[in-house]
């Protein structure tokens, strides 16, 4: 297999700046696969199909067979990303997580934000992550969002946008960590010289985060990491962070609020729980709090966390900071906070509750992408251009009837990297979702999840929409010539 | 030692007595392949006893009808549909580890999920079938590489000992279905006893429980006096019954901390009460009191052991209502 026939399209490329012309970032990783004998390289994609099987790093899909479990696509391309860009990302990252758990303890204290009218007080109060309860809550150390998986895409003009924010349940870390270990086993020769950044240390910083939420005075505060269970889709990843750190992975029936304080149920009796990362949406957290209905919970975990004998991450409530209609006003908040203008700017974003945007939208569907603002996983959503007449009428229907729930970007062209398909290279369009940690201090995983839309041509990376994975290298050290090549490419979007 | 979730206590448990369990189904088909390949006639060729003594005479009625040898060991290997044909087994250990992967060590979850797939794969594979020994080959060694890696690689803690507890239950309780299979066979053939083939049996049998060699060392020539003592009551052979129910006894105070010799629940008692029998037992008086009789009885006390394991540790317990101090739960 080789890249001469290798298309780049009218797409950016992240591993090509032209047809011929690999960006220094690659060339390394380029010159060790034209050296390999041929067929050399499906080989490879083969054997690191079989050991993530092997591992059984699966995934439950929903709708499906109860039980069935698939392997979550990988390509054993890598997405290479430069020390300088990597460098503005993570800059970009911290002063966005920094000024979203600003705007959340802001809206649960004072809300000068919406006093001072830079978000719309209905926006806030309609969305449905937004709860009462928490109103006039301090949460352990002042933090709110500890874990953020925050969606990034490259367009066209060269350009990293934000695509979504995701506050609550961010999954897809563990294939992060996964996908590492099987390409530095496939490659050991190229990690040895390349100085791609490591990732494998994000249990321990994860740990370090969730020990920081207990009282000081607690040596070794207990923590457990309290899942769903077996059949939710992200449970391979739940016991595999739960194994990494060496913690409890808990169920919601494993623990009992007693006397003000949280219990596990353990063979010699009850222990106290001080820290729990808990992996269920707010609705099922407690139902005595929140939804009556939920078997997943514990009954009391909220009288629990207001007494302030529990801490829990991310903190009920967060969520109202990643509804997909409060990110349009995220680079307003960051200004409004901290004074500084984004680093990473939002694709622009129609607000339909706004008549003007609403009409807009209407009118051109057949070019916007439209999101539901309190769906994920890439369900409620309309990708225009590849939209039919009647989903289109249908998509009308549902956003004129609740604006409120819906907002559209214009469809960006996604940057691509070259992809196994067959027997030969082609481009497929990708995403990025780094991660982040707010302990004691903003960390952020360099590198992230790198989401793959397989199907030709489609740009949703969704797994459960047929997306795939990559593993991310971020450089350690920007080779010369890539750094000229970005000088120019920012020079060149700035002109433009 | 510290404590553990009792949920996931009852699945490392249940992990561990699953992979016993399909090694030794593996071990039950082995033994009548060799006693029928051995057989003089064709008519001597018993499989149906082999299915009477997994237990699942009625499952296999409903979906085979006669016991013919293909049919026997489809349902006793690949066979989703028996709950404790080999597949089930792998698959059921696998569901358990799955929920507890946090618990045990990566390289025990890698061995069984690369075990899981190879029956998976057989199961789809008729030809695997036809040779049925290489395949019954594998399971054994995916059961011996199984607990040589949990000894290895996982911390002998409470966890550990739960694991060992059940390996060494299932394995007791195995073991005297073994001998079992052989008392089957003599049923229908009580004329060969003392014949040079009854020898042969008493040889098969000692092989499908690895217990031929050490047999050998232990007391030379194969009678059925012999092997009923050391697959019974031999304290140094790991597959004996003696010595499964002691490393199950010790285990089980390890988890709780009683000293030996005493008890502080149903359990500890039952099991200390059994292996004190079988410590005083002698074979002679097992065979008089009849060896299918004796077993009968074990078995139904090793279920009564597995009971109350599951009563006084994973059972679903609250703390005491008196000690709950919130007046009003939220609507």
């Amino acid at each position: 297999m080789r890249f001469d026939n290798y298309e780049i399209g009218e797409f950016f490329d992240e591993m090509f700046a032209s047809a011929a012309r690999p960006r220094a970032t690659a060339r390394r990783l380029l010159d060790t696969l034209e050296a390999l004998p041929e067929d050399e390289i499906l080989n490879c994609q083969r054997a690191a199909e079989r050991s993530l099987l092997q591992m059984g790093i699966t995934f439950n899909v929903y709708g499906e067979q109860a039980g069935v479990e698939k392997i979550f696509p990988f390509d054993i391309l890598p997405r290479i990303i430069s020390a300088t860009e990597w460098s503005r990302i993570e800059k970009g990252l911290k002063q966005r997580i920094h000024a979203l758990n600003l705007f959340i303890d802001d809206i649960y204290h004072d809300q000068k934000v919406l006093r001072d009218g830079v978000v719309p007080r209905e926006i806030v109060y309609s969305a449905k992550a937004y709860r009462e309860q928490c109103i006039g809550w301090n949460p352990p150390r002042g933090i709110w969002c500890h874990i953020t998986g925050t969606d990034l895409v490259r367009h066209r003009d060269g350009q990293i946008y934000v695509l979504e924010d995701n506050l609550r349940c961010p999954s897809g870390v563990s294939y992060v960590l996964e996908n590492r270990q099987v390409m530095k086993s496939l490659f050991p020769a190229i990690f040895a010289t390349a100085r791609i950044r490591p990732v494998s240390n994000y249990p321990n910083k994860l740990r370090d985060m969730l020990e920081y939420l207990a009282a000081d005075d607690m040596t070794r505060p207990r923590v457990v990491l309290l899942s769903p269970g077996i059949h939710n889709s992200a449970y391979f990843e739940h016991s595999f962070l739960a194994q990494q750190m060496g913690v409890e992975l808990v169920e919601g029936r494993d623990l009992v609020v007693d006397d003000g304080s949280v219990l596990m149920r353990t063979t010699k009796g009850f222990e106290r729980v001080d820290v729990i990362y808990r992996r269920i949406d707010d609705d099922f957290l407690d139902p005595e709090r929140f939804r009556g209905d939920s078997l997943l919970g514990v009954p009391g975990l909220m009288e629990a966390y207001k007494a302030g004998n529990v801490a829990l991450a991310n903190a009920p409530g967060t969520g109202v900071a990643d509804d997909k209609v409060i990110y349009a006003y995220v680079p307003r908040i960051v200004k409004y906070y901290l004074d500084e203008e984004i680093i990473l700017p939002n694709v622009p974003t129609y607000v339909c509750a706004v008549e003007k945007d609403l009409n807009y939208v209407l009118e051109h569907l057949d070019e916007l992408v439209v999101k539901a603002a309190n769906e994920s996983g890439g369900y409620g959503m309309l990708v225009g251009p590849h939209s039919t007449e009647e989903q289109r009428v249908e998509f009308a229907g549902q956003v004129k009837a609740q604006p409120r729930n819906y907002i559209a970007q214009p469809t960006l062209a996604l940057s691509r990297v070259p992809t196994i398909v067959g027997d030969k290279f082609e481009g497929r369009h990708v995403d990025l979702r780094p991660y982040i940690l707010f302990g004691k201090e903003i960390f952020v995983l360099p590198g992230g999840l790198t989401r793959v839309a397989l199907k030709k041509g489609s740009l949703v990376v969704n797994s459960s929409q047929g997306g795939g994975s990559k593993d991310t290298w971020v450089l350690a050290e920007t080779p010369q010539m890539e750094h000229d090549e970005l000088e120019t490419n920012t020079a060149a979007f700035a002109a433009a | 030692m510290r404590a553990m979730l009792s949920r996931v206590a009852d699945s490392v448990y249940w992990m561990s007595r699953y992979v016993e369990r399909a090694e030794n189904v593996a071990r039950f088909i082995e033994v009548n392949f060799q006693l029928t390949l051995d057989a003089p006639s064709a008519a001597d060729q018993q499989w149906e006893p082999l299915v009477n003594t997994s237990g699942d005479h009625e499952e296999f009625a409903e979906h085979y009808g006669s016991a013919t040898r293909e049919n026997v060991f489809r349902f006793l290997t690949t066979d989703a549909r028996n709950p404790n044909s080999i597949l089930s087994c792998f698959r059921a250990a696998r569901e358990n580890a799955r929920t507890v992967r946090e618990i045990i060590s990566s390289e025990m979850w890698l061995q069984l999920n690369k075990f899981y797939l190879l029956m998976n794969s057989a199961a789809a594979d008729p030809r695997r079938l036809e040779s049925p020994q290489a395949l019954l080959g594998e399971v054994r060694l995916a059961g011996h590489l199984f607990t040589g890696i949990t000894d290895a690689t996982m911390t002998h803690g409470e966890a550990w000992h739960f694991c060992r507890l059940a390996r060494k239950l299932e394995r007791a309780d195995k073991t005297s279905r073994i001998l079992d299979v052989k008392y089957y066979i003599l049923l229908r053939s009580i004329e060969e006893v003392g014949t040079p083939f009854d020898d042969i049996q008493w040889a098969a049998v000692l092989r499908s429980a690895s217990a031929f060699e050490m047999y050998r060392k232990r007391h030379g020539r194969v009678s059925p006096r012999g092997v009923v003592e050391f697959l019974m009551l031999d304290r140094e052979f790991p597959r004996a019954i003696q010595f499964c129910l002691l490393a199950a006894r010790d285990s089980l105070h390890a988890i709780s901390g009683t000293p030996l010799g005493t008890f502080r629940h149903p359990p500890e008692k039952l099991l200390g009460q059994l292996c004190s029998d079988l410590s005083f037992a002698g074979v002679d008086e097992i065979i008089s009191h009849g060896l299918h009789e004796y077993v009968d009885e074990l078995q139904t006390n090793l279920n009564q052991v597995g009971a109350g394991i599951h009563d006084t540790f994973f059972a679903f317990k609250t703390p005491q209502p008196a000690r709950r101090l919130i007046k009003e739960p939220v609507q």
